[in-house]
């Protein structure tokens, strides 16, 4: 059975919206993900999106971009992501997704990551930069595994594209709330609650929101049309600025 | 391993080149792709687009371009006539308003009036500002810092014309950097921008549609060296950035089997990862041969162990970059065409011998191609004829080089 299926059932059943940190693994470095995201969980977090650092992240705007580039300084790669999420999962029960650019991915070799995937613990993958045109063979990979592959739905797509995607889709829809790139903004757009209501109509998976929901009232906000909220640049921005801190775990509990 | 070579390189409706190009973006980007197919699709069969822009190539560009019969580099070389296609004698110098022309045209029937380009030698850049200018459209140009740098000139010339130049800080600070902060800044505004991309490469359908629009080059070059010579060429040798001049010359004689086609890639100062940009370089520790997605398309990727993107060295910023165009990566594999490398310091000996041979300073990046082709020319006999794309003229390297010339 799909922890993430489960997740989303049990939110369901309690009538809560469900709450998705990201952050970026190797920010500031891997010890102190591995304590995040055992943190998050304690926190609350219904799934983590754990980023995977990439050189050149087109879709992410400048906090996220900053926080992969300061993982490459450490040589962070996706075999330590892997390992950290092994390394966590014998503490927490919480779903993880793999939350990555393509190449990387391709580099390391569709089926082994799907292997990897599997044993480590990885729940769910969702690529930025694959459309589900191109992901027929990743399609195939991650459903041998039971690894479920996460499509993403914007603005800009169009219904019959949606319904289309929603075919391929397994896991949740996650829905682009603007057309633009990660970072923090000050409210939700409208096109996300008329995105998420098209997306309904084509789909019975639940969906989440992410891009831009930087605040505890935007969160609240969007429970209001979807089923959970992603929240990035806000974490990875507090993460940041006490990135210099030794402490910084304790640090970020007493914040929050 | 020889294969018998291909005569014919044409996509599938998805931009496929077998493995290579197709699509690799954030959704946000699949509806105004698919808008731009479409536009481009439509243009393509309508005889008034064609009409629009081949005037516009002739009174405002300068096209035809000249097939000039450079004879002190053919006795220098001492083998196969070389002739040289005169891009550089084009309307801001380069090559590269073909292509801007034709996207321009296309951005004004779709009704964008943000036009954003990523440039990296300043050649892309201008001719971008160029038709902006010429069409009243609002211009944003994404440019590396170090290209800043190293262009400054262009970089003068794109504000002259009107156009806000954009600099980029990020990662080396090249054309890679700028081609990210242009998709960053499409996927943010794609209702009113047009991203009118300067190469051979990114997501389907701009292989494609560079191709077409630069394939002018080798259509005039088949029929000027057919009514000069009488006879199709032994060799068609041209730089490769990201492809599309080169592809623009080959394009129209794939099917002439008997014709080398001969791609120079920028070696830079060195063979090991980071020190050059030659994406087919196969060498240990180059980081090259390897296929790969970056910025929107699957071909050849300079990388590390890790799938991370390498970094890239060129004495040329058009040619400094870690992708190459995906029709180049399939003309690779089927073994139509060959790719060859020119290390930096060949690039500079090829622009000063152009210069004192034949009166033509030509680009950084077209310079590549100088002296490997006069070493293909030396190998072939007298009655033979070869044409190196002259890509671009060098006016905007001329002080780089100024700055490097022993005193
Ligand atoms: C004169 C000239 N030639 C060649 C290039 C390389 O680009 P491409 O490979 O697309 O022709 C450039 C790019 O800036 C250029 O300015």
């Amino acid at each position: 059975m799909s922890r993430i299926r489960d997740t989303f059932a049990e939110l369901k059943h309690t009538a809560r919206g469900g709450f998705i940190p990201f952050i970026t693994a190797g920010d500031p470095d891997l010890v102190t993900t591995e304590l995040l995201l055992i943190e998050l969980a304690a926190a609350g977090a219904d799934i983590i999106e754990l980023g995977v650092p990439f050189s050149d992240p087109v879709a992410d705007g400048e906090v996220i971009q900053r926080a992969s580039e300061r993982a490459l300084r450490k040589g962070v790669t996706l075999s330590d992501v892997l390992r950290c999420v092994s390394n966590v999962k014998q503490h927490i029960e919480v779903p993880i997704v793999l939350f990555s650019y393509l190449n990387p991915l391709l580099k390391f070799g569709k089926d082994q990551l799907a292997e990897e995937a599997k044993r480590t613990g990885v729940d769910a993958v969702l690529i930025t930069d694959l459309i589900p045109e191109e992901g027929g063979p990743w399609i195939t990979a991650f459903h041998d595994h039971g690894i479920e592959l996460i499509f993403l739905v914007a603005p800009t797509t169009s219904n019959d594209r949606l319904a289309r995607i929603a075919q391929l889709a397994s896991g949740f829809i996650y829905a682009v709330s603007r057309s633009g790139v990660t970072g923090e903004r000050n409210e939700i757009p409208r096109d996300a609650e008329s995105l998420v209501k098209r997306a309904r109509a084509a789909s019975d998976l639940p969906i989440a929101v992410g891009f831009g929901i930087s605040t505890a009232e935007q969160v609240r906000q969007v429970w209001r049309f979807a089923d959970a909220a992603v929240t990035g640049s806000a974490i990875v921005r507090q993460i940041e600025s006490l990135a210099d801190s030794p402490d910084l775990v304790a640090r970020y509990e007493a914040k929050n | 391993m020889q294969k018998s070579p291909i005569t014919r390189s044409e996509p599938d409706e998805h931009g496929h080149w077998g493995e290579f190009g197709g699509r690799y973006v954030p959704e946000t980007l699949v509806a105004p792709l698919d808008e731009l197919t479409n536009e481009f699709m439509r243009a393509r069969q309508d005889p008034n687009f064609w009409g629009e822009c081949n005037q516009l190539l002739r009174d405002y560009c300068g096209r035809p371009t000249p097939l000039f019969h450079a004879r002190r580099l053919t006795a220098h070389a001492g083998g196969a006539q070389i002739y040289l296609k005169r891009e550089d004698l084009l309307h801001t110098g380069a090559h590269k308003i073909n292509n801007a022309v034709g996207q321009a045209l296309l951005a004004r029937r779709m009704g964008k009036r943000r036009v954003i380009a990523e440039t990296g030698a300043g050649q892309h850049g201008v001719a971008t500002a160029t038709v902006c200018a010429l069409f009243g459209l609002h211009c944003v140009v994404y440019m590396g810092a170090e290209d800043v740098r190293r262009q400054a000139l262009n970089v003068f010339r794109m504000r002259l014309l009107g156009a806000e130049v954009i600099t980029v800080n990020a990662g080396t600070r090249t054309l890679k950097d700028a081609i990210n902060e242009a998709l960053r800044d499409w996927v943010t505004n794609v209702d009113d921008t047009y991203y009118l991309l300067g190469s051979a490469l990114g997501p389907h359908p701009y292989p494609l549609m560079v191709r077409q629009f630069q394939s002018v080059i080798g259509r005039e070059a088949r029929e000027e060296i057919l009514s000069v010579t009488g006879k199709l060429p032994r060799a068609l040798i041209a730089c490769v950035g990201g492809g599309s001049n080169a592809i623009g010359l080959f394009h129209p004689f794939i099917a002439d089997e008997q014709v080398r086609l001969i791609g120079v890639e920028a070696g830079g100062r060195g063979d090991s990862l980071g020190e050059h940009a030659a994406r087919f370089h196969s060498g240990t520790a180059s980081g090259g041969g390897q296929v790969g997605v970056l910025q929107g398309t699957m071909s050849y990727v300079l990388q590390d162990t890790n799938g991370q993107i390498a970094t890239t060295h060129s004495i040329s910023a058009g040619l400094d970059y870690s992708a190459i165009g995906p029709e180049h990566a399939f003309l690779h594999n089927s073994g139509r065409a060959e790719y060859i490398r020119a290390s930096d310091a060949e690039a500079l000996e090829g622009f000063r011998l152009c210069a004192r041979l034949e009166g033509i300073i030509p680009a950084l990046e077209t310079s590549h191609a100088i002296m490997p082709a006069i070493r293909v020319a030396h190998e072939l006999s007298r009655d033979e004829v070869i044409i190196i794309n002259l890509s671009g003229r060098g006016d905007k390297d001329v002080q780089l080089v100024a700055g490097l010339q022993p005193q």
